[in-house]
């Protein structure tokens, strides 16, 4: 199961939030500094895989992260996910978006939070990955998307 | 105004107060807003308020608004107010029960992507009773044809079987054909759902079973279908798919001959035709190892899952060899042997340079360590120690002794022990010690390296305790040249008082360890010949400020004074000592075991150090100590109550104990102190004492 997806850029500013297992604000965002603490410090080139922080559940839980530019992905997962695959899905995942974002960029992400909520929404439900072809993620969410419109133009 | 509007005023700030002026403004707008029931607008705020909510502050006053929107008829409302739902909701408030109504509703509306969104929240923080309302209507979107609804229902079902496992049987009929979809987001989903309810219950998982041919065949398309552009990741068709249908194989096969034996072959077909050279192909065989390792496959396909995983262990790409090392910690009690054979490999993951790697490396290496390569490992392992990172010393020091403890003969455990002396926890002084006193054969050898140490370098405590306690105890060997293992040092008895006195005067030294160097000085006076000397030292500390120091002083004179007689029969070699069992977890008390001379002879005086390394002070530190209704205990007070973190410091207390029917020493101790504002006890018993304390 996946417990927490967070982006954030390489000042710890949060990009995206979203924990799919109930925590209070406060360590909701002890949560974020701790986990942007933790891969920070990390080399470019050593592997993507950390032991979970204190806070975030402990020994069974792994943070699996990509460093992008200016934004890190991080997922929190426990053991029964594969840790590769999860590598994998953080990719598609980045694709998704560069495909509904046009060449996306952090600002992207800044003034459209929504949006890649929504995205993620098609991807990733109660901490289970739901959707992987990125086809099949991207038509929906277009069709939602034109829902919103057709509701906005009278 | 707009959220992007928000969104920029934000980004304009300059400092963290301004900021928070600018988004209490806005707040405060919002709330108004609100108040005002504003339909128009409500959709706008709640997005501006998830926004801020995102960036750390307060947003639960609009949770009630997230409600009115899901009960909107618009779409733009719905998502808005369901997102809202998912982030600022949870089944700790009373609120969310009201959207029990909404999502039923909104499950059965004739715009899927509205049912889409009940779905999903749903999914993410149904609580049980929402989910026991609302079961129906998800088994019901399980056997529909619309295949986005279809997976969507699926995970769903999951997340009401976690939140109430009675209902799992109610979905038992709608996965009769959930894996003869041709959808793969079904597909895949299905796969989760039936993974868990085989998780939960040995009953579905009997009954599962028979799926195992149908998966079989799905994975077996999967491999040989040709290229499928729908579905291709990188050149695989759809491995998110092959992983989970492999992990739920893992789970169908386990301790079941004949589902093993079914899978046998495609494991076979994809740990050889897999491509490894792009991630998502060893994400395939990884798991596929997995499965293999897990099932009852037969041996020639679990030495190819070994030899997968040690080739793993030579890839270039470091989240390889990450995982390689993980699993072969998995396997390796069940398959030692084949484990073993790549120790080699496992001992260089040592040196690399990544710390999760080597973390993995270093367990990993101590799993493997028994009695025919405890040589060669433990070079490595104390390699390693001498070059890794702090936060692995305390680990592998700890590992080190084990090993030792556990497969090193005498000769070999204090060959090993000496080196990693340096880096010992202070609680490990104690263990050393007694290590170090039952290698009987050692003691020269031990006390050399350990002087040499000494000589080197006295501000690491730990190893300095250790090091002038076996001078005290083994200085005649030392002196006298005896060591077999390496070329004997020429040290004179002058020299040796040298050291033990410059530690008692160093700066570097804490109290803790003056004890042991005056301790050690005073055992010389058995050993060394030069023994007006010590008799000096002992005068003179006996009006040291340190009250510890000054007591040991004043009972050594009475020792050298009106018990001479008694001296060398007091101070002789301790003998080979039982291994304790008093250390607690809280590991901050280590009585000395050491007994000082005194004029009653039935009184032993017992000098408790206690010391902290956690990170915060330990305060109102009181130490009781209960003993047998033949003794009487006198506490005299501790020097403090406060001890200080991190080892900074100690609290020393005395206690005397009558013990006129010479009857073995022991007693219950109970620690209480308060740590970080919280209150702690510790209870104990200590009946470890040397004979002669009590005798």
């Amino acid at each position: 199961m996946i417990k927490a997806i967070l982006i954030f850029n390489n000042h710890g500013k949060p990009r995206l939030s979203k924990f799919y297992e109930h925590y209070s604000e406060d360590t909701e965002q002890q949560i974020i500094r701790e986990t942007f603490h933790l891969v920070s410090k990390r080399d470019e080139n050593v592997c993507n895989f950390l032991e979970g922080g204190m806070l975030i559940g402990g020994s069974d839980y792994r943070l699996i992260y990509r460093h992008y530019a200016t934004l890190y992905f991080v997922f929190c997962v426990d053991s029964s996910e594969s840790e590769l695959g999860i590598l994998d899905l953080i990719q598609v995942f980045v694709e998704t978006l560069d495909k509904c974002f046009e060449n996306v960029c952090e600002l992207d992400l800044i003034f459209h939070v929504d949006k890649v909520h929504n995205i993620l929404a098609e991807m990733v439900m109660g901490g289970m990955v739901l959707e992987t072809n990125m086809n099949e993620i991207i038509t929906q969410v277009d069709s939602q998307n034109k829902m919103e419109k057709s509701e906005q133009s009278p | 105004m707009l959220l992007r509007e928000l969104i920029r005023t934000i980004r304009t700030a300059r400092t963290q107060a301004e900021e928070r002026e600018m988004i209490q403004k806005e707040c405060a707008a919002i709330r108004s807003s609100f108040r005002e029931e504003d339909n128009t607008y409500r959709c706008r705020n709640v997005a501006k308020l998830l926004y801020m909510h995102m960036l750390g502050y307060p947003a639960h006053f609009g949770q009630l608004e997230c409600l009115k929107l899901i009960a909107s008829q618009k779409f733009t409302d719905k998502r808005i107010g369901y997102l809202g739902a998912m982030l600022l909701l949870d089944e700790r408030q009373d609120v969310h029960l009201l959207m029990t109504n909404c999502i039923k509703n909104d499950l059965n509306h004739s715009t899927q992507y509205v049912q889409g969104l009940a779905l999903c929240t749903l999914g993410c923080m149904g609580s049980s009773e929402m989910c026991r309302d609302l079961a129906g209507e998800v088994e019901k979107l399980l056997k529909t044809s619309n295949s986005y609804l279809r997976k969507k229902a699926a995970l769903c079902a999951v997340h009401v079987i976690r939140k109430v496992p009675e209902l799992m049987e109610m979905f038992l009929p709608a996965t009769k054909n959930l894996l003869s979809e041709k959808n793969h987001g079904v597909l895949h989903t299905s796969v989760v759902l039936l993974t868990e309810m085989c998780e939960r219950s040995p009953d579905m998982l009997a009954h599962f079973r028979k799926l195992v041919p149908q998966l079989v065949r799905i994975l077996k398309n999967l491999i040989m279908s040709g290229y499928s552009p729908e579905h291709d990741v990188s050149g695989i068709s759809d491995p998110f798919l092959q992983v989970r249908i492999l992990r739920l194989l893992r789970i169908l096969g386990k301790s079941d001959d004949d589902s093993s034996e079914a899978m046998n072959d495609i494991l076979a077909q994809v740990a050889t035709n897999t491509e490894t050279s792009k991630n998502v192909g060893n994400a395939i065989l990884y798991e596929t190892v997995l499965t293999i390792m897990d099932i009852k496959s037969e041996s020639g396909l679990r030495v190819l899952a070994i030899n997968i995983l040690g080739r793993f262990l030579l890839n270039n790409d470091k989240n390889i060899r990450y995982v390689a090392l993980t699993s072969l910690l998995k396997t390796v009690q069940t398959d030692h042997n084949a484990v073993q054979r790549h120790r080699s490999t496992i001992v260089d993951c040592l040196k690399d340079l990544d710390v999760s790697i080597k973390r993995r490396a270093m367990e990993l290496s101590f799993a493997l360590v028994n009695g025919n390569n405890i040589r060669g490992m433990m070079k490595e392992l104390l390699y390693f120690l001498d070059s890794c990172d702090p936060e692995f010393k305390a680990d592998c020091a700890s590992g080190v002794f084990l090993a030792a403890e556990k497969y090193g003969t005498d000769r070999q455990t204090s060959l090993h022990i000496t080196p990693a002396g340096s880096y010992v926890r202070d609680d490990s002084v104690p263990n050393l010690i007694q290590l170090i006193t039952n290698s009987v054969e050692m003691h020269a050898y031990t006390v050399q390296r350990l002087y040499k140490a000494l000589l080197d370098d006295i501000s690491q405590q730990p190893l300095v305790q250790v090091a002038s306690w076996c001078t005290g105890e083994y200085g005649d060997l030392l002196v006298s040249g005896q060591c077999e293992e390496e070329e004997p040092i020429q040290v004179t008895e002058d020299e040796v008082l040298d050291v033990l006195e410059g530690l008692l005067v160093s700066n570097l030294s804490t109290p803790v360890t003056r004890g042991y160097s005056l301790t050690a000085i005073m055992k010389l006076s058995t050993r060394f010949s030069s023994v007006n000397r010590i008799k000096k030292v002992v005068l003179i500390y006996g009006s040291s400020i340190d009250v510890e120091l000054q007591q040991r002083a004043v009972e050594y004179n009475a020792l050298f004074k009106k018990y001479d007689h008694m001296r060398p029969a007091l101070l002789e070699r301790m003998p080979i000592m039982e291994k304790t069992a008093a250390n607690g977890p809280t590991e901050i008390v280590q009585t000395n075991g050491e007994t000082e001379a005194n004029p009653n002879p039935n009184i032993a005086i017992i000098t408790i150090h206690a010391s902290n390394a956690t990170e915060a002070d330990m305060t109102d530190f009181v130490f009781q100590a209960a003993v047998p209704k033949t003794f009487q205990l006198q506490l005299l007070s501790p020097s403090s109550n406060v001890v200080p973190a991190l080892n900074q410091g100690t609290v020393t207390q005395v206690i005397r104990v009558l013990n006129p029917q010479k009857v073995s020493l022991s007693f219950t101790n109970c620690l209480t102190y308060t740590l970080k504002g919280s209150p702690v006890q510790d209870l104990a018993e200590v009946n470890n004492f040397p004979p002669q304390s009590w005798q």
